[in-house]
């Protein structure tokens, strides 16, 4: 009777602040005991306490019994809790749940529609598969309950059944449908809620649903209803740009007249998805962009941080297609820019890709760096590191003019973001560059190397690291190009602590840079410079000798015994004769040297691998070596009789103990030969590739420019396969704080801002120097080292100064936009996928039909199928809409020969899609062409009448067409017709909409006056005393 | 749909917390601290969306809030909800709760979790928009609060006894208690 309730356990745990988790523990003991006694009040009062400290991130699990005893109480008081307890808890694995299929049951079918509705609101957050199956039927009578209420929460459950159990959805789906039309507007809400959540996933199985969805979006004032239904709209046009046309009327007409904010951004969006879908063609479509884009101006110029936003999110999806009617509104993008909201600076970031040109690109990246430097928050940061690289080389850089300018702020990058994630991505770029772009590989072999040497070493653990991985490929690589060759191999040799892949690159590349010197030591004929190189590398090298990682160990030690063997040869002469030549041999190990790392790299497109025939004889499926005897089949499948007969003897033989070491040995011996035989193999196949690809076109050779291009495939070959994926190449970064880089900075902060004036510079000469331009521009390609000052002469935009190798060789019928991951994307735990259930609208609208229209004869029925069926489209027809028209063609001549020929020549009959349920136009009465009003269908069987009437009407408006040559549109208006009466037969649509608009009146708070005064644990926190302020009015006009 | 419910106040500490997707508790606790971290470092005259919670979601959801006094009201959703919807539910949900516990405050959050759940449950079921007419739920609560009371009618009141009992303050009560003043009832007697 004492024991604490919440409050006393709630009040304890506020005075126990210091202790808490021991006053806990303490009150958990105490529950415990509570548990166990027989009174089900101090069990509920104990469950409730329960779900307190659940919310403090306790595991309750343990309880799990005694929570359903809880839920099982037959007073409401402790159902509640119980199912409260439950849905915080309990999860679809819960074993327990099996215990709580029959009570459940019993709640749904309670008298009282509060235990119903507790239990559904319980069961939705817990339910699972074992209970959707069980559960499905109770809960589908309860779509139909006479309680609203119930009817609400049933269909929402629903949805929660069929992403447990998809086998509920078919049989559930024509009642689902029926709810759309409920006369509650929250169960239509609730349904267009649980149909929009299933469309989501699987567009294509609802478009059937279109018609319906359209009457509702037309008719209806609840703002969340229509929200929902545009928003599915949306998902579906891409399937059906046919929708697309219907559908840019209305929502425009929403544009305008609407006063509520987040219906207006949703409609934008719809118009925006559909614009996306039929965007080719369509040329007087350009309005409804403009609207769009007007409205979201209006909406990103407010002062509502939250429209900003919003606005800003929807205009990059104009960006996509409609870039242009984007760039008008650059200065307001670029202005969002700074400001002080970061959501708000990261959607402007997103838009930036489509604002940038050859003109504006350096300023832009200037911009984006000032950013950097004054962000806080590292979230943000790396996401302005990704974009400035994004813009960069968007479109094969596109934009990027000067290169040397790019490498500039790649370095500037890494010195600013040294805590940054994005280590890899600008190792990327770096390698990328250097390899794409060869004119600029002097530059940048020079930075790199002043990265490497000044980059600082830091203790914290970021991937930055992975930029000394590309500095000390770049450098090795391209060392031909370095202006000290000898110092750069001396940084290289420096200790350092790094990750090891770092380190290996680096004793790879000290080898490169080892062999350009040795050679350039042979054309001096220096051999005390050779000989001083040896030992000064051999004696460096002893330090990643003693690495612990094992490639750099490996690496150090085949490099020091490759350069041992070379200083072996030099030694010997030394013996001799004093000439000072060097020894032939020695010439020898030094050119075959040179060869290792001679041959150029080029791109290699991501599936450049399927253009690589696949050889003759290779079978990719045969066993190399054949699996373990063990499996009788394995052996020899072909000498079935043998094979028993050699099993039994080794069974024997097993059993004997003797002889069996004969056979053992005998097949061991068959296996290892096969492994023998691998190595040989292995080398002939690998010859014979040599030669094929040597004379296969489509294989990717150096590029016949390249000076090295007379070194033999095979080195060539040697060298592409090390580096077979560039991605893997590490990266270094480089320091800027070096003589020769303090000379580039004088008079301008940034060093990548020089390029910055110097473009604009050029650009105010421009004119002028338009006659010297073209003589130039020639000049540029040959001595680009020289070019960048003049390369912003152009006058309109600047010339590219640097021109990058965009080739990459890829398969014919491939494209690079063909994502080879397209199955990865499947989430195989996605529930949806299984609900992907096509829904043939037409199998569950006859039978239903054919039981009311009990008069209607057979024939009709038949007809009635027929056409139902036509309006379901399955996806074949969605992909060729042409297709879909010719069956639905072929079909009316089934039905009508003469409508045939009126359909066939009247080449732009709009689909049936919409044509049912389509907009109640006001208007469209005032054409005058409806026959068939006067037929005034009751409520119950409108549809039937509608379908009836569709047949004749479509004859009509094929008819009326010929006669009139109207456009499009005025077809859209004449179907219309009939539904505007359907609506009119409709007192339930107007009376909801009429609620509707009573529901979304704001409330204003609040006579202060009427608080109550005595509050007993107000007392302890004047804090917690401040009111919530909610007086504000929201935004939203609901 | 929406994915997550949470209330906390200015310090982190959560008031509510409604998960429509399953987390063991200690991830709770974690999406509630790192929830926490994202908003509360945001001015109160930035917009009220925010991507990236790394624990809950990924691209596809956004953290909608709103900053009223001490707490903070934050929806996980993904993109098949609208902000500005999403943001006006927010507001129906503390407008609810204003009008049923009469000028809402921190600690009628606290004190009351479990009513709170179950006006919430009202508002939302499993993630999905139930009802956003204020009028309509305060009518549900309403009547399953009468439901409650009838059931309570009689076993009720030995707890309300209780409650009366745990909340009287005895110390002061019997300082309160006045008895007669002795000396002069002393002096009054005569023998």
């Amino acid at each position: 009777m004492f024991d604490k309730n919440l409050t006393d356990l709630v009040r304890g745990i506020r005075n126990n602040k210091d202790n808490e988790a021991k006053y806990i523990a303490q009150c958990i003991e105490e529950i415990k005991q509570e548990l166990r006694q027989d009174n089900i009040n101090v069990k509920c009062n104990a469950v409730a306490k329960l779900t307190y400290i659940q919310m403090l991130g306790y595991d309750i699990s343990w309880a799990g019994f005694n929570i359903i005893e809880v839920m099982s109480s037959s007073r409401f008081t402790c159902k509640r809790i119980g199912y409260l307890a439950a849905s915080q808890c309990f999860h679809p694995d819960s074993e327990l749940l099996m215990l709580t299929t029959n009570m459940i049951r019993k709640d749904l079918n309670s008298q009282n529609q509060y235990d119903a509705g507790v239990a559904l609101s319980g069961l939705s957050c817990f339910i699972s598969p074992d209970l959707s199956r069980d559960l499905a039927n109770d809960i589908m009578t309860l779509m139909s309950s006479t309680k609203p209420y119930l009817r609400m929460k049933a269909v929402l459950m629903m949805y929660k059944v069929f992403l447990r159990y998809p086998e509920a959805l078919r049989p559930a789906f024509p009642k689902l449908k029926e709810k759309l039309e409920d006369p509650d507007p929250g169960v239509q809400s609730a349904a267009v809620n649980v149909i929009c959540e299933l469309a989501r996933k699987n567009p294509k199985n609802y478009l059937p649903l279109a018609p319906v969805f359209f009457k509702l979006m037309t008719t209806s004032t609840n703002n969340w209803m229509l929200i929902k239904i545009i928003k599915l709209f949306g998902a579906l046009t891409p399937l059906e740009p046919r929708l697309g046309k219907k559908l840019i009327e209305p929502l425009t007409n929403l544009i305008h007249s609407t006063s509520a904010m987040s219906l207006l951004y949703e409609c934008i969006n719809t118009v925006i998805a559909v614009l996306i879908s039929i965007s080719s063609g369509m040329p007087n479509h350009s309005a409804s962009i403009q609207l769009c884009v007007q409205k979201l101006r209006i909406l990103i110029v407010d002062s509502d941080q939250n429209l900003k936003y919003l606005g800003l999110l929807a205009m990059s999806k104009i960006l996509k297609t409609h870039p242009k009617s984007v760039q008008t509104h650059k200065d307001l993008i670029l202005a969002c820019l700074d400001d002080k909201d970061e959501s708000i600076r990261l959607r402007a970031l997103d838009l930036l890709y489509g604002m940038v040109s050859k003109k504006n690109l350096m300023e832009i990246v200037k911009r984006l760096l000032g950013h950097m430097e004054r962000a806080e928050g590292s979230a943000y940061r790396d996401e302005l590191l990704y974009k400035v690289i994004e813009i960069c080389a968007q479109s094969s850089y596109l934009y990027v003019t000067n290169f040397e300018w790019y490498m500039t702020v790649l370095v500037e990058l890494i010195q600013l973001e040294a805590g940054s994630k994005h280590g890899r991505l600008i190792a990327e770029q770096l390698l990328d560059v250097a390899i794409r772009v060869p004119v600029v590989r002097q530059f940048a072999v020079n930075e790199m190397t002043n990265l490497l040497d000044t980059f600082a070493v830091s203790t914290q653990s970021n991937s930055m690291y992975e930029v000394l991985y590309a500095a000390a490929w770049i450098v090795g690589e391209f060392s031909g190009e370095l202006a000290d060759t000898e110092r750069t191999l001396n940084i290289l040799l420096r200790p350092r602590k790094l990750p090891g892949h770092i380190q290996g690159v680096y004793v790879q590349n000290v080898i490169k840079l080892f062999a350009r010197l040795a050679t350039t030591c042979l054309e001096l004929q220096d051999m005390p410079g050779i000989v001083r190189l040896c030992d000064h590398v051999l004696e460096k090298l002893q330090h990643f000798n003693g690495s612990n990682d094992i490639e750099v160990q490996e690496r150090a030690n085949s490099a020091c015994m490759l350069i041992e063997m070379l200083r072996k040869q030099l030694t010997q002469p030394a013996e001799d004769a004093s000439t000072g030549s060097i020894p032939p041999m020695a010439i020898e190990i030094v050119q075959e040297m040179a060869l290792l790392f001679a041959g150029e790299l080029i791109p290699v497109a991501p599936k450049a691998q399927r253009k690589v025939p696949l050889p003759d004889g290779l079978d990719l499926d045969e066993w190399i070596n054949a699996p373990p005897p063990d499996d009788a089949s394995s052996t020899s499948s072909e000498h079935d009789k043998d094979e028993l007969f050699v099993s039994a003897a080794h069974d024997g033989n097993d059993a004997t103990g003797g002889g069996g070491g004969g056979n053992g040995s005998h097949s061991g011996g068959k296996r290892r030969k096969s492994l023998e035989l691998t190595p040989e193999q292995l080398e002939r196949q690998r010859m014979a590739r040599l030669i094929e690809q040597s004379n296969n076109p489509h294989y990717l050779k150096s590029t016949p420019s390249s000076a090295s291009a007379a070194i033999g495939n095979s080195s060539n070959n040697s060298n592409a396969d090390q580096y077979d994926n560039i991605d893997d190449i590490p990266i270094t970064e480089l320091p800027l704080d070096i003589e020769g880089v303090a000379a580039l900075r004088v008079g301008i902060t940034k060093r990548s801002d020089k390029y910055l004036k110097e473009q604009q510079e050029a650009a105010a000469h421009s004119k002028d120097a338009k006659k010297k331009h073209k003589k130039s521009k020639k000049s540029k390609k040959s001595k680009n080292k020289v070019a960048y000052n003049s390369s912003s002469e152009s006058d309109a935009e600047p010339k590219p100064l640097h021109i990058v190798n965009t080739t990459l060789d890829m398969p014919e019928g491939v494209t690079l936009s063909d994502s080879e991951e397209k199955d990865g994307k499947y989430d195989p735990n996605d529930p949806h996928r299984a609900l992907d259930i096509e829904l043939d609208m037409a199998a569950f609208e006859a039978p239903a039909r054919a039981s009311k229209t009990a008069s209607a004869s057979k024939e009709s029925v038949t007809a009635q199928i027929g056409l139902a069926a036509s309006e379901s489209i399955d996806p074949e027809t969605v992909a060729m809409p042409s297709k879909k028209e010719k069956k639905s063609r072929e079909k009316a001549r089934g039905e009508h020969k003469t409508r045939k020929a009126q359909a066939q020549s009247q080449p732009d009959s709009v689909p049936d899609l919409i044509d049912t349920g389509s907009s109640p136009c006001r208007t469209a009465t005032d054409n005058g062409i409806n026959n068939n009003n006067n037929t005034a269908p009751s409520h119950a069987d409108h549809s039937q009448h509608l379908k009836k009437k569709k047949r004749e009407k479509r004859a009509h408006k094929s008819s009326k067409l010929l006669n009139d040559e109207s456009t499009a549109t005025t077809i859209g208006s004449t179907t219309i017709i009939d539904v505007g009466e359907t609506s009119a037969a409709h007192p339930e649509g107007d009376v909801s909409a009429a609620v509707d608009a009573k529901v979304h009146k704001k409330k204003h708070k609040k006579d202060k006056s009427q608080h109550k005064e005595k509050r007993t644990h107000k007392s302890p926190a004047s804090e917690y005393e401040q009111p919530m302020g909610i007086s504000t009015p929201s935004k939203e006009m609901f | 749909m929406i994915k997550a419910i949470l209330v906390f106040n200015n310090h982190g500490k959560p008031r509510l917390s409604k998960f429509y997707q399953y987390f063991d508790e200690n991830l709770q606790q974690q999406i509630i601290k790192e929830t926490f971290q994202l908003v509360s470092k945001r001015d109160d005259n930035v917009c009220n969306f925010l991507e990236g919670g790394s624990l809950i979601g990924g691209s596809d959801y956004k953290l909608i809030y709103r900053h009223y006094a001490t707490l903070y009201f934050v929806f996980c959703v993904d993109s098949s909800e609208s902000e500005l919807g999403i943001l006006d539910l927010i507001q129906v949900f503390v407008e609810t709760l204003d009008k049923c516990f009469e000028n809402v405050c921190e600690l009628d959050l606290i004190f009351h979790a479990d009513a709170v759940h179950h006006i919430l449950s009202e508002l939302v079921m499993g993630g999905m928009v139930l009802q956003t007419n204020m009028n309509d739920i305060i009518t549900r609560i309403e009547d399953q609060n009468k439901l409650i009371k009838q059931e309570s009618g009689i076993s009720a009141a030995p707890a309300r006894a209780v409650s009366v009992v745990k909340s009287m303050n005895i110390p002061q009560q019997i300082k309160d208690i006045k008895l007669p003043d002795l000396p002069q009832a002393i002096k009054d007697l005569k023998f």
